[in-house]
């Protein structure tokens, strides 16, 4: 059974405004680390809202564990855990506090509770403050009670909505191995939505790229790398862009399409042999300054397949 | 609680556990923001007006009986209704808003609406304890205590019913209002509710004002205080119980339904 199935999934906010997410299937198997990957305003929210039971589907079936999201959203909520954006800890509780009830929430004694606290303390290394108020954290240790409160009740899917924003990059490695540890030591099967391409590549099993409500590829990240044809990627800085540059740079054999930047231009190309020569010699009339050639990234996937940058 | 019980029960206690021991911890302020006010004003009006001589108005001679007789219900009405607002519409409104920090108390395994009503029922048991509160004060301050008889029963119907009203009044007013304008409840609805919910006269004394005295009567506070002079203090005139019993349930369930519907169109889009 997959740990998260989504057919045709709809969500339109307002009549009359376009649909944040618009009829997209997805499915992730059991532990899996998933991610969902995509500009802000791409759906990746709302589609995590539907799964996590706090967004009503305007159309299509979301089931977690089995269970279906509207129409049994406390099924749903007994076998996950959910990170949102947002810190959402309990001010009027003590980090101890926060974890010792999300269990009794879930229905955990007093005794074992208390005791599931004192273990995720030590795990997540926040034993030191477990009598602070959650308000005296700094971002990652915040980060990382989330997370500590999002598992205590040993979730079959955790949901994490864009883990790392906002974190400095020491606590952004920080979370990663303590996710990693995760599914390692529980087994369990992560969705997490993100807009750091390279931390995707890196973390993640498989991963679908959204845009504008729909899922525009899914897959490894390996298999999206090599789904766009490019093998290659010629970045290239110049005094003067112009368009009779690009075109030139566009006619070179095995040069599939070019992208003016801000200082020059991206070449990709599906073949090598002798592409560095051809490309220098094409620009040196222009003030070439730099030229460097890239393996393609999941970025050169999303822009090759929406046409412009990431909107962070 | 033991597995005994069914997981919704659990659950349930658990978001009360959570709520008693924030309270407990909160005991001080709980206290002030309880008693300050009928301290205040059992003190002014009941024990330092007559000293000083303020006539007919403190010894209540314009209504009968004594002040002290008047007062003590009302006051008690005012405690378990100015619960309702400080126990869930201040907190939840800043739950909801800024903080967000409801959140996980939303993803336990337990419908939406129960633990809107859980945030009632607790704010209920605060009333409760409000209304016990404050009546060894307006009891004993004044200069001429109180005339009592105590119909046990039809008060403790009254202060429970008035107690769940009073919380499904917060649910209603911090599901509906912003946090940044959380503070005008206090101009627009505790003083009108307070002042117009015949806490410092009986009802039955604003015949000499019948279009106030009909107008007041969709002030569910009226009731409550009416209710408590039935219950506490029959000698001053007061409506009659099958009237006041009626109009805080109807109040009450239609306040519950709103509260818990406001509630979760708040929390699930």
């Amino acid at each position: 059974m997959n740990a998260v199935e989504i057919r045709d999934l709809v969500k339109q906010y307002e009549a009359d405004a376009p649909r944040a997410v618009d009829g997209i299937d997805l499915d992730i198997a059991d532990g899996e680390l998933f991610g969902l990957l995509g500009p802000n305003g791409a759906g990746k929210t709302t589609t995590v809202g539907v799964a996590t039971t706090r967004v009503r589907a305007t159309r299509g079936t979301v089931r977690v564990a089995g269970a279906d999201a509207t129409h049994d959203p406390v099924g749903v909520k007994r076998v996950i855990g959910v990170v949102t954006q947002f810190n959402t800890l309990d001010r009027a509780c003590t980090v101890r506090e926060n974890l010792i009830y999300h269990c009794r929430y879930f229905g955990i004694g007093a005794a074992s509770a208390r005791a599931r606290a004192d273990e995720l303390l030590t795990t997540f290394v926040l034993a030191d403050r477990r009598d602070a108020n959650v308000s005296e954290l700094s971002g990652g240790m915040v980060q990382r009670l989330q997370i500590a409160r999002a598992i205590a009740h040993r979730p079959h899917v955790l949901f994490l909505d864009e883990p790392t924003a906002g974190l400095d990059p020491q606590s952004r490695l920080a979370l990663w191995s303590v996710l990693s540890d995760l599914r390692t030591r529980e087994g369990i099967t992560i969705l997490l939505t993100t807009h750091h391409m390279e931390e995707a590549d890196a973390m993640c099993d498989r991963l679908a790229i959204m845009d504008a409500g729909k899922i525009l590829v899914s897959g490894t990240p390996d298999e999206l790398k090599r789904s766009v044809g490019v093998d290659t990627i010629v970045e290239l800085s110049v005094d003067t862009m112009n368009e009779d540059l690009r075109t030139a740079l566009a006619a070179l054999p095995g040069v599939s399409s070019v992208e003016i930047t801000d200082h020059g231009a991206r070449v990709f190309a599906s073949s090598t042999d002798g592409l560095m020569a051809r490309v220098v010699e094409t620009a040196t009339g222009n003030g070439l300054r730099d030229v460097s050639l890239t393996a393609p990234t999941l970025e050169t996937v999303f822009i090759t397949l929406t046409g412009r940058g990431l909107r962070e | 609680m033991n597995d005994a019980f069914p997981l919704p029960v659990r659950a349930f206690w658990g978001l009360v556990v959570r709520d008693s021991r924030v309270l407990a911890r909160e005991a001080v302020s709980f206290a002030l923001r309880t008693l300050m006010n009928p301290l205040l004003f059992v003190f002014v009006f009941t024990y330092v007006l007559p000293k000083v001589g303020g006539g007919g108005f403190a010894t209540g001679a314009a209504t009968g009986p004594r002040f002290a007789t008047v007062l003590l219900p009302g006051l008690i009405a005012v405690s378990i209704f100015f619960q309702g607002i400080a126990a869930v519409a201040l907190p939840l409104s800043t739950e909801l808003g800024a903080t967000r920090e409801i959140e996980d108390r939303l993803m336990a395994p337990i419908a939406i609406w129960v633990v809107a009503l859980e945030k009632i029922c607790f704010s209920a048991v605060q009333s409760i304890i409000a209304a016990c509160a404050v009546f060894p004060l307006v009891y004993w301050i004044p200069a001429q205590p109180p005339v009592i008889t105590f119909n046990w029963p039809l008060l403790v119907l009254v202060v429970v019913l008035a107690s769940l009203t009073a919380g499904s009044m917060g649910l209603v007013l911090g599901t509906i209002v912003p946090p940044r304008q959380i503070g005008l409840i206090f101009s627009i609805v505790v003083l009108p509710v307070t002042f117009l919910g015949c806490v410092y006269y009986p009802w039955a004394a604003l015949s000499a004002v019948r279009w106030l005295q009909i107008g007041v009567l969709i002030n569910p506070l009226v009731y409550v205080s009416e209710g408590l002079r039935a219950s506490l203090t029959p000698g001053v005139s007061h409506m009659q119980v099958p009237i006041v019993l009626g109009a805080i349930v109807v109040v009450l369930v239609a306040l519950t339904w709103l509260g818990i519907r406001t509630f979760t169109r708040r929390v699930i889009t």
